[in-house]
């Protein structure tokens, strides 16, 4: 047999044909909704009388459009109501097991899929949601979809596509002080683009990939659609398979070793040939920071923002100004000491567990400084469960950061949760766009343990210093 | 659901030239809260709107004769970001038919030809080419798209070729119902399940945990 990447073994064992046109039909094995994207597929269903093909197969949760209000209730978020109303009814008429409000499991569609179990190795995972890619740290195929493939998935458990092309991004070296997954992927985004992946399914290798814990390597691939990837994955191992084991939806007894001997067998075989290689030697990349408005736009926390005069390709000199100007920056001037007025630590990019215990370590003890207005909003409703239990709400607390409810908040500001215009805003999600946190807003992504950083020192912060 | 078969389109083009134009700056996301927002008047909002609410003069959208575009003309990698198919519904409840850029994000590409709005591929040369007729031909700025033909007519009477794969170019203009054409596959949907509950029982057989 010949020698085949870990896409294409998943990839093909879903495959149920490929069309006239080359386009293939492979069968979903998950697929999760969420509320902002869900409510005109149903309607299309509806309007053509056509039933959930599966809904056993298909989870719901409520978590873009939701307030996260300590105490919350639908009354919290009056805007967010009609959708919340609408998932909740759809799911019932469909008899789709949902994770609401109330329910103990609520939380980031792809903070819960691998959380409950839903998401394992060798699956295809499908949501209406970009960071669906997110799936891949498990060994998953993470596919977001539009709303129209939605209403697909919900009529048929399949989906159409092109196969998409491989890329292999290797990271080697040895991670830096004060360097986490999101440093790293940032550091990657610096150096390859954030079209390199456009078309491609990424998968991740290399030793520093390999030693990441699984909630880093999810990290790690919920940043895949940042690259423009279709998604991003990485080979699932032993402690993958440990993750998975004893979590709610995860196959137990007789189907757990069937399922853990086939997981075996996820992984790029040695021969085997990608459409594009990169790799880059992480070695001496300090904490990262994004100073622009794309992704790419990033540098080390002890570099300076780039000076557009020196840059000789016309259009990219006036797209850089243009950042800076929105940014409120001043070119060549160090990005440490900007300072900051709000501090956001959440989203499905690093907001679990171990997100929320590295933030802690280094806000333990010490106080936000007057002035910045700094959140933490868990993950899932279990991630803020699990951190009380270990007291990380009073650590957060003390230090003068708010306890929120699980949701996406901050990321994508959908709900009351606005960075005010012109302010300047750390935040631990994936997206720095201009206007995304709200209008006028300014985004600087960084990792956990660097967002606490800028909201202790009132300014974009070496977090390396308060190690 | 049937669509409305693509019909050639004419009319202006309104350039946008800008890489990297996010799904966040096509529909941002107070748009998204109700599902009966109006999705034509929020399209580019916080680049067609100042924050009290009125059109900024200099944006395109705002200028004629591109305040009736049916045509949009992009830098590269259009549409990345989100998955918000909302993007793509507001392109089209404004009334444009046809983006053309040199390369588009994936999933905004998937979602464009869903709502039978045509994303088309076209060299950079051509972008630049048609952007300065439109920036130069005025209220007269005529252009006309010929899918069938693959070729978009510039008002100076130039002819730029674009791609699109045949398949989906025949969707277009058929109208195709996506779900009708997977589901003439039925039988070997159910074939594939009925093997893959043998080969992975584990993901079709498992018990719904109270
Ligand atoms: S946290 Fe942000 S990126 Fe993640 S699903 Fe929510 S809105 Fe999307």
């Amino acid at each position: 047999m010949a020698a085949e990447t870990l896409f294409g073994k998943i990839w093909d064992s879903h495959r149920i044909r490929t069309l006239d046109d080359g386009r293939d039909l492979i069968f979903v094995d998950r697929h999760l909704l969420q509320e902002t994207t869900s409510a005109a597929a149903f309607d299309g269903l509806a309007h053509d009388g056509r039933p959930v093909a599966q809904p056993g197969l298909t989870f719901a949760t409520q978590d873009h459009i939701v307030s996260t209000e300590p105490v919350r209730s639908l009354a919290s978020n009056p805007g967010g109501r009609e959708l919340i109303d609408l998932m909740g009814r759809n799911a019932r008429s469909h008899g789709i097991t949902m994770f609401g409000l109330d329910d103990p499991r609520q939380g980031i569609v792809h903070v819960i899929g691998p959380e409950l179990g839903l998401v394992l190795p060798g699956t295809i995972v499908a949501c209406g949601d970009s960071h669906t890619s997110t799936a891949g740290g498990l060994g998953a195929l993470g596919i977001g979809v539009g709303t129209s493939e939605v209403e697909h998935v919900l009529a048929t458990q399949t989906l159409v596509l092109p196969r998409p092309k491989t890329l292999r991004m290797r990271f080697d070296g040895r991670p830096g002080n004060g360097v986490t997954a999101k440093d790293l992927v940032l550091h990657a985004l610096g150096r390859f683009g954030i079209a390199v992946g456009t078309g491609h399914a990424i998968e991740y290798t290399g030793d520093v990939i390999r030693a990441l814990p699984l909630e880093a390597r999810l990290t790690i691939c919920n940043m895949s659609i940042e690259f423009g990837g279709r998604l991003g994955l990485i080979a699932p191992d032993d402690a993958t398979a440990a993750y998975v084991r004893g979590r709610p939806f995860a196959p137990t007894g007789r189907l757990w070793d069937e399922a853990k001997a086939y997981w075996r067998t996820l992984r790029t075989d040695d021969e085997a040939v990608f459409d594009r290689e990169l790799s880059l030697d992480v070695s001496t990349a300090a904490p990262q920071i994004t100073w622009g408005t794309t992704q790419q736009d990033v540098i080390g926390i002890d570099e300076a923002i780039p000076d557009p005069t020196t840059i000789a390709d016309l259009a990219s000199r006036r797209r850089i100004q243009a950042a800076i100007d929105y940014m409120g920056l001043t070119e060549g001037r160090p990005i440490e000491g900007l300072p900051v007025d709000v501090v956001f630590i959440g989203s499905c990019t690093n907001a679990r567990l171990s997100d929320l215990e590295a933030a802690a370590a280094i806000a333990r003890g010490r106080h936000v400084a007057p002035g910045v207005r700094a959140l933490v909003v868990p993950g899932s409703s279990a991630v803020k469960r699990e951190a009380e239990a270990k007291g990380l709400d009073r650590i957060f607390s003390e230090a003068g950061f708010e306890w929120r409810s699980a949701g996406c908040s901050m990321c994508v500001s959908i709900n009351e949760d606005i960075v005010p215009a012109g302010a300047r805003c750390v935040a631990t999600s994936n997206r720095n766009f201009e206007n995304r946190q709200g209008p006028r807003s300014r985004t600087h992504l960084a990792s956990p343990a660097m967002a606490v950083a800028a909201a202790l020192a009132g300014a974009i912060a070496d977090v390396r210093r308060l190690a | 659901m049937k669509r409305p078969p693509f019909e050639n389109v004419s009319g202006p083009a309104a350039p946008l030239p800008l890489a990297n134009i996010n799904t966040d700056a096509i529909i941002p996301a107070p748009y998204l809260r109700s599902p009966s927002a109006d999705l034509g008047a929020g399209l580019f909002a916080r680049l067609r709107y100042d924050d009290a609410g009125r059109e900024m003069p200099d944006f395109v959208l705002n200028r004629a004769p591109f305040r009736s575009a049916r045509i949009l003309l992009a830098g590269r990698n259009f549409g990345c970001g989100s998955s918000r198919e909302a993007a793509a519904w507001a392109l089209v409840r404004f009334g444009i038919r046809c983006v053309f850029s040199p390369a588009f994000a994936d999933i905004f590409y998937e979602n464009a030809f869903r709502n039978g709005l045509l994303a088309a591929q076209m060299s950079q040369e051509g972008i630049d080419h048609a952007v300065a007729c439109a920036q130069t031909a005025q209220d007269h700025a005529h252009f006309t798209v010929d899918l069938a033909g693959r070729t978009l007519s510039c008002p100076d009477g130039q002819q730029i070729a674009f791609d699109v794969p045949a398949f989906r170019a025949e969707a277009l203009l058929r109208g195709d119902d996506d779900i009708a054409v997977t589901l003439q596959y039925a039988d070997d949907i159910a074939a594939f399940r009925a093997s893959d509950a043998l080969a992975r029982p584990w993901i079709h057989d498992f018990g719904h945990p109270a």
